[in-house]
């Protein structure tokens, strides 16, 4: 049996953590401290997932860029796609927090949203 | 000159201020002003784009922008007068504010009680005088992340940052997503300043290097910045011969502390903490003026919002029961002493005949890294009130507790905190 040590970045405590495993198959996880810890160990080991926030060109808004998030984790080798994605679009003010910005992003399934409440400037 | 009269005047609208405020509001203040310097509230969070904020006080994960949105409709949704471009310039001692704005001019408020939450800003060049010469494309880590994020610049090229502080290595993982060649972080300690996760999700994730006991000892460039020389340090900090490097950049950033804005505490009067760089105040966040109270990173800095968010409702709940006459009159102050291996206790005194709620919050860092210490609360009559273990502390991450209330009698004159390495049994 391996041994893999990660670091929890669910909350800003940053516990160690340690998989057991044979081959691609998790034995076991220790020395966790919660059910978020537990989730993203799992998840790490299998397919590391991150939430991406960056900004979005704002058409007439009282500011130029508008920040958004992906709502959900994405896969992590998919991040530099989805940025070159993102990167590309523009959208009109006035805009919300929770906004679609646009559904399915790169195929992920995942919506961009909009985390800031922006106004329209005429 | 206009002449406004008020409540409470909340300086700052960042997460302090607008938490302060709100609180103020729930525990029966009417009239309220808040003063922000910014043409929008929020403060420093919606530079922030980034997720980890509000896990402790909403239960979920927020962007800052988001986190600030909350406590911003909270307010336009309530009677809460804001004035936005708005400077305080000077807190007078008869209970007066002087500010001035573009639409007011110059104007004056008398009001019953005053919350200082002005926040604090970075550390600059001028801070820690590296050698060399003065090109562009030097500048503090926050400063790129407000051109990135809120204007849409990007700043170089090719960057090196120094110091390991949060906003430094969020800044390393936002330029590395929009194409920028992070070439590395630089850290003076032989630890990161930063929280563990962001060196994590920040770093590591992107494969950027982090060289811990390394110092910058020069700057290269005439009009813009062409290169640093950095070198090992040793134990004194000192750049140890022989470990010198060239990186060749065109931008470094700056990520080397943050240091409380207190120019207004300041010529008040407030008595100051020489460690925290903020006023010395008791468990209810009363500055040495019994009118004046301080919250968030004016007072200490701290490292999550969470905690400000905190923070500034005992001060709001405080300015609340200060204006409506419910606090005690009488005050019994008890000083708060820490040993060596801490850099600082906040509160730094607590009123013994406090008659607001049970337990007593006390934030507080450690000056080295350590690990299997032991958090020991004393009273002036050698009695232990509290004695916490701790598997892991570290200079870049507050250490939190609370003390109940019934620990602190009448007799009670100090109260001392020490960190120690545990006994074996």
């Amino acid at each position: 049996m391996e041994e893999k040590k990660i670091i929890c970045i669910g909350c800003p405590k940053g516990c160690a953590l340690t998989i057991k495993h044979t081959g691609k198959t998790i034995n076991e996880i220790c020395d966790y401290n919660c059910k978020i810890g537990l989730e993203y160990a799992e998840n790490e080991f299998v397919q590391p997932k991150r939430i991406i926030t960056t900004t979005v060109k704002l058409k007439s808004g009282y500011l130029p860029f508008v920040p958004v998030k992906t709502k959900e984790p994405v896969n992590k080798e998919k991040i530099f796609e989805i940025m070159k994605v993102i990167s590309k679009l523009e959208i009109e003010s006035p805009v919300k927090v929770g906004d679609v910005v646009l559904s399915d992003l790169a195929g992920t399934g995942v919506d961009l949203v909009c985390t800031r409440n922006i106004q329209k400037v005429s | 000159m206009k002449k406004l009269v008020y409540d409470l005047v909340v300086v700052g609208g960042g997460p302090a201020g607008l938490a302060a405020a709100l609180e103020a509001r729930k525990n029966g203040v009417k009239k309220i002003l808040i003063c922000e310097r910014a043409p929008y509230l929020g403060g420093i969070l919606n530079q922030c784009i980034h997720n980890g904020f509000g896990l402790q006080y909403f239960k979920e994960e927020l962007t800052g922008p988001e986190y600030a949105s909350r406590f911003i409709a909270e307010v336009e949704n309530s009677d809460i007068d804001v004035k936005l471009g708005t400077m305080v310039m000077e807190i007078l001692e008869g209970q007066q504010i002087i500010g001035v704005n573009r639409k007011d001019g110059m104007f004056a408020v008398e009001t019953k009680a005053v919350i200082l939450a002005m926040g604090c800003r970075e550390r600059t060049r001028g801070a820690i005088t590296i050698p060399g010469t003065r090109p562009a494309g030097i500048m503090t880590a926050g400063t790129a992340q407000s051109y990135v994020n809120l204007e849409g610049y990007i700043p170089g090229k090719e960057v090196v940052i120094l110091g390991s502080g949060d906003i430094g290595l969020i800044m390393a993982r936002r330029l590395t997503l929009e194409g920028v060649n992070v070439k590395g972080v630089i850290e003076l300690m032989p630890y990161s300043t930063g929280l563990i996760r962001n060196k994590v999700q920040c770093l590591d994730d992107y494969g950027i290097p982090l060289l811990l006991s390394h110092s910058i000892i020069e700057i290269h460039g005439k009009e813009r910045l062409e290169g640093v020389t950095i070198a090992e340090v040793d134990k004194n900090l000192k750049p140890i011969e022989g470990t010198e490097q060239y990186v060749s950049c065109d931008t470094l950033l700056l990520s080397v502390g943050l240091i409380p804005e207190n120019e207004l505490s300041n010529n008040l009067g407030c008595e100051m903490d020489k460690v925290t760089k903020g006023p010395v105040v008791n468990e209810k966040r009363i500055t040495n003026i019994p009118w004046v109270f301080a919250c968030g990173n004016v007072l200490h800095v701290h490292d999550l919002v969470d905690n400000v968010t905190q923070e500034a409702e005992i001060a709001g709940k405080a300015a609340a029961a200060f204006i409506n006459n419910e606090m005690n009159k009488e005050e019994k102050v008890v000083e708060i002493t820490h040993d060596k291996n801490i850099g600082y206790v906040v509160p730094q005194r607590i009123d013994a005949l406090n008659n607001q709620g049970k337990v007593v919050k006390f934030f507080l860092r450690v000056k080295n890294p350590d690990e299997d210490v032991k958090l020991i609360v004393k009273d002036n009559f050698d009695h232990t009130l509290l004695s916490l273990s701790k598997s892991i502390v570290e200079p870049g991450t507050m250490v939190t507790f609370n003390l109940p209330r019934k620990f602190v009698t009448k007799d009670t004159s100090s109260i001392d905190i020490s960190i120690s390495k545990e006994q074996p049994q």
